[in-house]
């Protein structure tokens, strides 16, 4: 904790004092939970531990049943089956007003009747702390979110950055053990919220707290998370680091809803040491470096993302030192995507299929730009493929 | 368990007094109603016969079960004064309705073309005699349609009448009342429903080609029918059994059922007749008042 | 732009018409209330006679006590008990006799009086029941408590049930979150629900007939039996008197329901 915050936790002394984990146990450990709304199955056995001062994001589609677990934390919904271990300690059935855990809420939920001071007191005032500490955590979490001056507003009063910050620091007052955001910058526009990412990833260093962060927008995931849990119809897909997750897929799901990626269904044909030789229908054969864990003959997609595929007018010469085995491909380009900072080519492979390559605009001038139409050979290198189960 | 149901349980303890309260004072009284209904008219206070009388013990309970008759309602069926009244009632319910829906369409249509702020006012301005007393109301037009009343004198001062015209105790009169009172129940319903109503629908109906009249056929009318039906039915189920404004203003020779309800029970005395004159009324509002309850649900519980 | 041309002639003059109709008349009532002459074709100038002769009538004085005593009783217990039901039907989900009690709720709003004063005074018959101010507040507050409940639920529906939560999160339980946030945030609804109670009441003719005893009359049935017999100033003066009463409590209901609609969504009365 960079800041020594002065005394005690009150959210700690409501769930009964010693609830620190012991040093090296995870904080949280979500053990076989599982919800059924109905016959549907919203969280469907997700296990998974979380260090304390861990950033975690859950990312998913809309209904992958990561708002229900965050909610099964928070104590808005119990779990039928599983148990939630915060500090050694089963809280699956504790109400949310027993728990030292709080919420960022979507729309924030601030009480509109209360103003900012009162908002940010209200944890406070349940936790039965004096009126003077009260006062001085108060100024303490308006200056943490910089919203001094604006203690007697009401919300309605307020921006919706101003808001988000209000909510942030109610949710931070009680110096929860853990802070559950739940999509926290969906409604602040583009420009503030890439800025508030930033914040909150200063702030989360800066306490040394945990924080869990659901969330539908990888990119945002990516930026502020330490690792990422990947959800698809209740289950966990993958949890990883935000580059394994990009770089090391363990599925095709995951390769196409983590970024833009091209995909090519074959079957393993020839093995040369640590290289396989994988036959796709769409581009001939490519040479793949082998996955960390060998695989066996049968069925495979090679993922390439775009920025890996590189371009070029002519067949690359081979240098010196580099790697002979290098994937070529002749095409033509069929349609150009000019982004800002990259322009993505779509190229009509001659063996038929399509490959999407992510070129860098590096030049404000480029005269190297390809056009519609024209021939292109794209190649990459077979450690910038990887190998998935089909 | 959910948030919600964490909330349930307190909440449902607070259903417990409004519940007993009610089952005491709406419920109960209708199995008195019923009761009553079928039972004698006699000169005697109460006047009815038999009193239910249960110090008395099991068998003056089952003597007063024998001697429970469906003459009352063998009576209503005989007696012209009742199958007219109940024709009337609904007629004239029927008409009123129409009437308030024709002449209430456009004011809540226009209601919800204002700009917002005025929104505001116009609203108020509909709910305020929502809120001024009925039976005020009802006296301030027998003031303007009496024999030297105000309508009359501008009409002779006109020349557009030679002599008074008699305008209370008619049909006329009576219609102008309904309408008159109920008209914020036909047009808060329906503002409801049009203000809410995306304008862009109509914007995009008249940019794919429609001229004014079908966009409003085509789009705003059947998206206004929720609307249109509780308007409807909150105009149409009281005025079936209203009393107080055919008393004031229609003539006494055909009356509604609530007045010969009225009638049988302040001045025939006959309560057990009323009492069933009830019952059937209570029929015949069956079906509308489980359309509206249905209505009242959706509206309060899922929708918003 | 837009917002200006939607609004056409058509609409206006609908909405001018539809406005004068239901105000003209009552305007026309206040006039002649201050008419100093007796009869009501002849304007006799500026006068308050009939407010005079009103405060000397001592019938009329008893039924104006005699309806406020009830207006205020009934809208209280009818607030009170309003409240709880919508707080039952909004936060109960799902409960044994729920549709009952909602049907039971919502009947009355539109249930022919004559039914609701005929079953309520038989039913104070065969509890040989005192007939008066009390078996009057008892009708009352059974037909207002349904309309405060709707206009409460309606309010409870379009709150934000995650501030509820957020409640619960910062540590309170159910019935604390309910009193520190969702009270606070339906209280002007709450007060509107009161003050529509006390104008029902105040207007009621047919149930209060069906549910009063001799010689405890209410202003309606005293206007009503006034009026049966004929216009009379008085009855004008007294109707103003009424609609006076009525508009400082509509002022008040909306002030109430202008401070709800500022704190999130709009709650009208009804």
């Amino acid at each position: 904790m960079a800041e020594e915050l002065p005394g005690t936790d009150v959210a700690a002394e409501a769930a009964g004092g010693d609830a620190y984990p012991a040093a090296g146990g995870p904080l949280l450990r979500i053990e076989g939970v599982a919800k059924a709304f109905g016959t549907f199955r919203a969280v469907d056995g997700v296990s998974l531990d979380i260090k304390a001062g861990e950033f975690f994001a859950l990312l998913g589609p809309s209904g992958c049943g990561k708002t229900t677990l965050l909610r099964m934390l928070a104590g808005f919904e119990a779990p039928d089956e599983g148990r939630i271990l915060l500090g050694g300690k089963d809280i699956a059935q504790a109400l949310p007003h027993e728990r030292p855990i709080n919420m960022m809420f979507q729309n924030y939920a601030l009480f509109p009747h209360l103003s900012v001071r009162d908002n940010i007191a209200f944890g406070l005032k349940r936790a039965g702390m004096a009126r003077a500490d009260i006062a001085t955590r108060v100024a303490e979490m308006v200056a943490l979110v910089k919203l001094e001056g604006l203690e007697k507003r009401k919300p309605d009063q307020l921006s919706g950055g101003q808001r988000q910050r209000v909510a942030l620091a109610r949710a931070l007052a009680r110096r929860p053990q853990l802070l559950l955001l739940d999509e926290p910058l969906a409604a602040l526009d583009k420009k503030l919220r890439e800025n508030t990412q930033g914040e909150l990833m200063e702030l989360q260093r800066r306490l040394g707290m945990t924080f869990i962060i659901v969330t539908h927008d990888q990119e945002e995931a990516m930026t502020m998370a330490s690792r990422i849990g990947v959800m698809k119809s209740g289950k966990l897909a993958q949890v990883a680091s935000p580059r394994e997750l990009y770089e090391a897929p363990r599925s095709r799901w995951i390769a196409e809803f983590v970024g833009d990626i091209n995909l090519f269904d074959g079957e393993s044909k020839l093995r040369d040491g640590h290289r396989l030789v994988i036959g796709t229908r769409d581009a001939g054969a490519l040479v793949v470096a082998e996955p960390r864990e060998p695989v066996g003959a049968g069925r495979f997609s090679v993922a390439i993302r775009p920025e890996k595929v590189k371009l070029s007018r002519r067949a690359p010469a081979s240098e010196a030192g580099r790697e002979t085995a290098i994937n070529t491909l002749d095409g033509v380009i069929a349609d150009i995507c000019y982004l800002g900072g990259t322009t993505t080519y779509k190229v009509k492979l001659d063996t038929g299929g399509m490959l999407q390559a992510s070129v860098a605009n590096s030049a404000r001038i480029d005269v190297d730009a390809y056009s519609l139409n024209q021939h292109v050979v794209a190649w990459f290198t077979p450690d910038d493929c990887v190998v998935l189960p089909s | 368990m959910s948030s919600r149901r964490i909330f349930a349980r307190p909440a449902r303890f607070a259903a417990i007094a409004p519940y007993v309260w009610m089952g005491l004072f709406f419920l109960v009284p209708f199995a008195f109603v019923l009761k009553i209904s079928l039972s004698q008219t006699a000169i005697a206070q109460p006047p009815y016969e038999p009193v239910f009388d249960l110090a008395a013990g099991w068998d003056a309970l089952k003597a007063a079960f024998a001697a429970l008759s469906i003459d009352n309602f063998k009576l209503l069926g005989s007696d012209d004064i009742y199958v007219f009244a109940y024709v009337r009632s609904l007629t004239v319910a029927v008409t009123a309705t129409a009437l308030l829906l024709l002449i209430g369409y456009p004011i809540a249509y226009g209601m919800a073309r204002l700009p917002k702020r005025w929104q505001a006012v116009a609203m108020v301005l509909v709910i305020v005699p929502f809120w001024t007393s009925f039976l005020i109301r009802i006296y301030a037009w027998i003031n303007i349609l009496q024999h030297d009343g105000l309508l009359n004198q501008i009409l002779l001062a006109l020349h557009l009448v030679s002599q008074p015209v008699v305008w209370l105790s008619t049909d006329t009169a009576m219609y102008l009342g309904i309408v008159y009172s109920y008209l914020p129940f036909m047009i808060l319903p329906l503002y409801a429903t049009l203000a809410k109503m995306e304008p862009v629908l109509e914007e995009a109906a008249s940019d794919l080609g429609a001229p004014p009249w079908q966009v409003f056929w085509l789009v705003t009318f059947p998206l206004s029918l929720p609307g249109v039906g509780a308007g409807v039915l909150l105009c149409f189920i009281p005025i079936v059994g209203e009393f107080v404004i055919p008393d004031l203003l229609a003539g006494s020779n055909s009356l509604m059922i609530g007045q010969t309800l009225w009638l049988e029970f302040f001045t025939n005395k006959d309560w057990p007749v009323a009492s069933a004159a009830a019952i059937v009324l209570l029929v015949v509002l069956l079906v509308p008042l489980l359309l509206y309850e249905r209505l009242q649900k959706r509206q309060l519980e899922q929708g918003r | 732009m837009r917002k200006v041309s939607r609004l056409s002639r058509f609409n206006i003059a609908s909405l001018a018409l539809g406005l004068a109709f239901l105000y003209l008349p009552i305007l026309i009532l206040v006039l002649y209330s201050f008419n100093a002459s007796r009869l009501v074709t002849v304007w006799g100038g500026w006068s308050l006679r009939w407010y005079r002769e009103l405060f000397n009538d001592r019938a009329m004085i008893e039924a104006v006590w005699m309806s406020l005593r009830v207006a205020v009783s009934s809208a209280t217990i009818a607030t009170l008990l309003g409240t709880l039901a919508a707080v039952a039907l909004s936060r109960g989900e799902r409960f044994r006799g729920r549709t009952l009690f909602s049907g039971m709720l919502y009947a009355p709003l539109v249930m022919p009086e004559v039914i609701t004063g005929l079953s309520l005074l038989l039913l104070f018959v065969a509890l040989n029941a005192e007939r008066g101010f009390w078996t009057v507040t008892i009708a009352h507050t059974t037909l207002t408590m349904c309309f405060v409940a709707v206009v409460v639920q309606s309010r409870l529906g379009s709150l934000d049930r995650s501030l509820e939560e957020a409640a619960m999160d910062l540590g309170c339980d159910p019935v604390r979150a309910f009193v520190a946030v969702t009270l606070p945030l339906i209280a002007p609804a709450i007060v509107a629900g009161w003050m529509l109670a006390f104008t029902l009441s105040l207007d009621d003719l047919v149930i209060a007939s069906f549910t009063t005893g001799p010689g405890s009359a209410t202003l309606p049935i005293r206007i009503y039996s006034e009026v049966r017999l004929g216009v009379k100033p008085e009855i004008n003066a007294i109707c103003t008197l009424v609609i006076a009463l009525i508009a400082v409590v509509i002022v008040i209901a909306s002030l109430a329901s202008k401070l709800s609609s500022s704190q999130g969504e709009s709650a009208a009365p009804l």
